[in-house]
C-alpha cells in the first residue's frame, strides 16, 4: 500500500496528544482501522475525519468508546438511509405531473 | 440585539459550580453536536448557544463579568477597561499555541456575546492540550442545468480566495456530493486543511425527467398519426431522432430508445435509455365536416362490432 495515502499513528499521537491506547480500543471496535506496514502501524488519510471526531466525542463530550462505536454504526445508518431518500425522490420526480 | 440568558442556556441557576456547568454543557452538547445531528440547521443553532454559554460560564473570570454586568451590556464603556486586559491575556494565551475546539463556530456567536467581550473574548477555554488539528470542513452548493451534465464540465471555482479548477464528470446526479481534498478551512496548530464539499444541485429544466442513468419524456402525436401510422420527430441530449410511430398506437404507450439516455457517472461511452410516452391529441375545433365524417366513422365502427 502506497504509504503517502497513510498516516503514522505514532506522528498523530505525538501531534495530537492522544495516547495509543484510544486508537487501538477504536481499531478494536471496529470504528477506523490500522494498517500494519514494514512493522509501522498507520491510519488511512480518510479515515482522518472519523478519528477526529471520535477524539471530539470522547475527550469533549464524554463519551466512551462503546459509546462512540453506536455513533458511528449510526451515522453510517443516517448516510445511507440519506442516500436512499435521495434516489427515492429522484425516482418521485419521474412521476411528478408538471404543473 | 437582546440578553442572553446563559445560565438559562445550560438550564442552570447562577448557583451553580464549574463541575454542574461542564456536566450540563456535556449533556446538551450531546443532544446538539452537529456531528450528532447531519443536516440539522436547529441542532447546530442549538450547540452555537450551549457552546457559547459554556464559554461564558466555565471561564471564571468572564463569568464574574456576565453576572455583574450582563443584564447592562449596553452600558459598554465599562467594560473597556476590561476588555483590553482580557485582549493581552488572549494574546499570550494565543502565543503558547493554546486551541479550543469551540474555534469551530467562534465566528457564529451572538451579538450579545460580541459587545460584553469583543472579538478576542472567544475561545479562552476549552480542550488546552497543544494538538495540531485538520481545518473544518466546508460546504458548498453548485448549481448545474441538467443540460450541462450530460457532458463533462469543467468549471473555475473561487474557495478561500484561491481559484481552483473542478471537473464534474458527465452523468453526476443531483444531490450527489463532491469531495475536494484540502480546500476545507486551515488546519489548526499546523494541523492540515480541512476538506471541501460540494453539493451538485441539477435543475431539471427541459423537457426531460430523470431518474439516475435513464431519461423519461413524454411527445405529441395526433389522432390521424396515432390511427393510420407515421412519423414523429422528438429531441434527444444528442440530437434530433426520428420515430415510427406503428398504426393504431394508443395514448400512452411508451417506446425505449437504447442508449439514448444520459451518460453513466465515470463510465465513458456507457448511457441508459431514453424512454418516450406518446400522448395522442385530439384534434379540437372541428369542422362541420369534420364531424360529420367522425359520426360516419362511428356509425362503421358500431356496426361492425355488432
Amino acid at each position: 500500500m502506497e504509504t503517502n495515502k497513510l498516516v503514522l499513528v505514532e506522528h498523530f499521537c505525538s501531534n495530537c496528544d492522544i495516547n495509543f491506547s484510544f486508537i487501538n480500543a477504536l481499531n478494536e471496535y471496529g470504528v477506523i482501522e490500522i494498517i500494519v506496514v514494514d512493522d509501522k502501524k498507520y491510519i488511512l488519510n480518510e479515515q482522518l475525519k472519523t478519528l477526529e471526531r471520535a477524539i471530539q466525542f470522547h475527550y469533549d463530550l464524554n463519551i466512551n468508546i462503546e459509546g462512540i462505536d453506536v455513533i458511528h454504526n449510526l451515522l453510517h445508518q443516517i448516510d445511507d438511509l440519506q442516500e436512499e431518500l435521495r434516489m427515492t425522490k429522484s425516482k418521485l420526480k419521474v412521476f411528478k405531473v408538471d404543473e | 440585539m437582546e440578553f442572553v440568558d446563559y445560565y438559562n442556556t445550560l438550564g442552570l441557576n447562577k448557583k451553580t459550580n464549574q463541575k454542574e456547568i461542564k456536566a450540563a454543557y456535556r449533556k446538551l452538547a450531546r443532544k446538539y453536536h452537529p456531528d450528532l445531528n447531519p443536516n440539522n440547521p436547529e441542532a447546530e443553532n442549538k450547540f452555537k448557544q450551549v457552546s457559547e454559554a459554556h464559554e461564558v460560564l466555565s471561564d471564571p473570570e468572564k463569568r464574574k463579568k456576565y453576572d455583574e454586568f450582563g443584564k447592562d451590556w449596553k452600558h459598554a464603556d465599562e467594560f473597556k477597561e476590561a476588555q483590553r486586559q482580557q485582549r493581552q491575556q488572549q494574546q499570550a494565551y494565543q502565543n503558547a499555541g493554546g486551541y479550543s475546539n469551540q474555534q469551530e463556530f467562534s465566528g457564529d456567536f451572538s451579538d450579545f456575546f460580541e459587545s460584553m467581550f469583543g472579538d478576542q473574548g472567544k475561545s479562552s477555554q476549552g480542550r488546552t492540550r497543544q494538538t495540531k488539528f485538520r481545518g473544518q470542513d466546508l460546504n458548498a452548493q453548485l448549481e448545474l442545468n441538467l443540460k450541462d451534465v450530460y457532458t463533462t464540465q469543467k468549471q473555475t471555482l473561487t474557495v478561500n480566495s484561491k481559484k481552483i479548477r473542478l471537473t464534474f464528470p458527465a452523468g453526476i446526479e443531483d444531490g450527489q456530493v463532491i469531495k475536494i481534498n484540502g480546500h476545507g478551512a486551515p488546519g489548526i496548530n499546523g494541523g492540515p486543511n480541512g476538506d471541501l464539499y460540494i453539493t451538485v444541485s441539477i435543475n431539471s429544466n427541459t423537457d426531460f425527467k430523470r431518474d439516475g442513468k435513464h431519461l423519461y419524456t413524454t411527445t405529441d402525436v395526433d389522432l390521424y398519426t396515432a390511427l393510420l401510422g407515421g412519423e414523429v420527430l422528438i429531441d434527444t441530449f444528442d440530437g434530433k431522432v426520428k420515430l415510427k410511430i406503428a398504426p393504431e398506437t394508443q395514448s400512452g404507450t411508451k417506446v425505449k430508445l437504447k442508449g439514448k439516455g444520459f451518460p453513466v457517472y465515470k463510465k465513458e461511452n456507457e448511457f441508459g435509455d431514453l424512454f418516450v410516452t406518446y400522448n395522442v391529441k385530439l384534434p379540437t375545433n372541428l369542422s362541420d365536416k369534420e364531424k360529420q365524417l367522425i359520426i360516419e366513422l362511428q356509425n362503421i365502427r358500431s356496426h361492425g362490432n355488432k
